[in-house]
């Protein structure tokens, strides 16, 4: 006998969704619970891994004044609980020339000033999903660490969670991108394998591949993607692609 | 144990002349101070509307990263860093009720009472040492330089938080002549710099560095000693600026105080991060034969 589907045997409890109440099985993670309460994501999800930054989710807990945080493809319901997601918060990216750009902080608070109206409130690393100490990756951009900066930062997946709550209403993720790049780009110390790799794609060694790509058919994409071959779920660390096209 | 230390922002940039002279000179003098290992800018001014509590967030939570790091005590280099740390400590030591209101608002953080001693390096070294042993310490002593001490503001105002009594202050000189060079007494010596007017107000600022360095330079000073980057921004960097929209102006160089420690005690010309001096300070320093270069 074949079991039945996880939705209907699990548990139901109840969960407010923007402010209404929906009975949902325990046993779901937020993104799903949303789409098993009817509604249909044309945005605010990607991934659905926890890596894309795409579902941003604030809720709070009965007889709780704090704010909870959590990516809704990674968070699983709990009773309760009033959540909305907030896929998307304004907020405004400078633009600039990589090339002649000078990695220091000053370039970076050129750019950004609003990083001056910092007053260490926390409320940013507080509503972090990603645990990501962001209060203090801007502390040192304000003293031009950007190696620190870049290491603080590094797990940041974009979700913007930290712009909506910031009091000096700081973009910060997009101060700390711009940093990553300044230091991948000018600071990182260069390395042999990876300067090879890019003269060899410069030299246009994927270029072939991707003419034959761009003349296929959507049907013919699709069955290609299928068909890939992926790393399966819990690999060993040395799990290797049988072949190396592509590479 | 080691002291703690909190750089402050400008101490990493534009002001590591001061940092790498100041830190050289500590482990000479064989003291071991240890930056906090997480802080954040001190906010730079201390915020005085009686409701203003959010600019307080940062000195505070610098002062509780001190605690959390097991410092009884902690050292600053920058006058306004100082400034600041200093009032905030007071603020959680003697305001309940503020007290109660920023350590509930910053639960995260273990709460603090003012338990951390904040101290500016000047009143340390005073304290820990004092000018006879700092005098013996001394290698290349600064003979026959004339330096004007330059307080500025915030060592000395407002009076809770002043290093020594701002009314007759000492300190400094007695630092310079444990160095072997010869304070020059001034009128201007605890004359405000005009900080951060030099944004908002550009002229009234110059007009306000214009009288403090004709009134050193009128009591022939070779050069001046100060130990705030703002004051340095003003007195040292913008001093073309002030010459040429004010009469009778000289050139005069400027040091922070710990670049004439560092010089005193020895230490090579690299702890002294002259590049971010002006060259009329490199130049005296020259004629005086005061570089060496490590071996
Ligand atoms: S959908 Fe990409 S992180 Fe959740």
């Amino acid at each position: 006998m074949s079991q039945a589907p996880e939705s209907l045997t699990a548990k139901l409890i109840p969960i407010y969704i923007m402010g209404k109440r929906y009975e949902v099985p325990e046993t779901l993670t937020i993104m799903k619970a949303i789409e098993h309460a009817g509604y249909k994501f044309i945005r605010g999800c990607g991934c659905r891994g926890g890596i894309c930054g795409a579902c941003g989710t604030v809720y709070r807990r009965p007889g709780d004044y704090r704010i909870h945080v959590g990516l809704a493809c990674q968070t699983v319901v709990e009773p309760e609980m009033v959540l909305t997601q907030i896929p998307f918060y304004p907020a405004n990216r400078a633009s600039y020339d990589y090339a002649t750009m000078e990695a220091v902080g000053a370039a970076v608070g050129a750019l950004y000033p609003e990083l001056f109206r910092c007053v260490a409130c926390n409320a940013c690393t507080k509503v972090c999903p990603m645990d990501v100490e962001v209060m203090d990756y801007i502390a040192a951009v304000k003293r031009g660490d950007l190696a620190e900066a870049m290491r603080l930062s590094f797990d940041c997946i974009q979700c913007g969670l930290c712009a909506s709550r910031c009091m000096g209403e700081l973009p910060q993720y997009h101060i700390a991108q711009l940093v990553r790049r300044l230091y991948g780009g000018k600071l990182a110390p260069a390395t042999d394998h990876v300067d090879a790799m890019v003269k060899k794609i410069a030299d246009g060694y994927y270029q072939q591949k991707i003419d034959e790509l761009k003349k296929m058919s959507v049907d013919e994409l699709k069955k290609l993607y299928t068909a890939r071959e992926q790393e399966p779920h819990q690999a060993p660390e040395l799990w290797k692609a049988k072949s190396a096209e592509g590479l | 144990m080691k002291i703690g230390y909190y750089p402050g922002c400008t101490l990493k940039s534009r002001a590591k002349n001061l940092e790498d002279s100041a830190l050289a000179s500590l482990a000479a003098l064989g003291f071991e101070v240890e930056e906090l290992p997480r802080w954040n800018c001190c906010g730079a001014v201390f915020s005085l509307a009686n409701d203003d509590l959010i600019h307080h967030l940062a000195p505070v939570r610098d002062l509780i990263r001190a605690k959390d790091a097991g410092h009884e005590r902690l050292i600053t280099l920058c006058s306004m860093c100082y400034n600041t740390l200093a009032r905030a400590n007071l603020l959680m030591k003697h305001d309940e009720e503020k007290r109660k209101t920023l350590n509930l608002f910053m639960e995260e953080e273990s709460d603090y009472f003012g338990e951390v001693e904040v101290l500016h390096v000047l009143d340390f070294l005073r304290r820990e040492l004092g000018w006879e042993k700092l005098r013996a310490a001394v290698k290349r002593p600064l003979e026959g330089l004339r330096v004007a001490p330059y307080y500025g503001c915030t060592l000395l105002r407002p009076r809770e938080v002043a290093i020594e009594s701002p009314d007759l202050p000492v300190m400094f000189a007695d630092f310079l002549r444990a160095l072997g060079a010869t304070p020059v007494e001034f009128p201007e010596a605890t004359a405000c710099c005009s900080s951060y007017q030099i944004i908002a107000n550009e002229s009234a600022a110059l007009e306000a560095s214009a009288k403090i360095l004709r009134a050193a330079t009128a009591s022939s000073a070779d050069a001046l000693a100060m130990s705030c980057p703002v004051c340095e921004y003003n007195l040292g960097r913008r001093q073309g600026d002030v010459r040429s929209k004010h009469e009778g102006v000289g050139e005069l160089p400027t040091f922070y105080f710990t670049q004439l420690l560092a010089i005193a005690l020895g230490l090579p010309q690299e702890t002294l991060g002259l590049k971010w001096n002006e060259a009329s300070s490199l130049e005296l320093l020259k004629k005086k034969s005061y570089l060496t270069v490590s071996a």
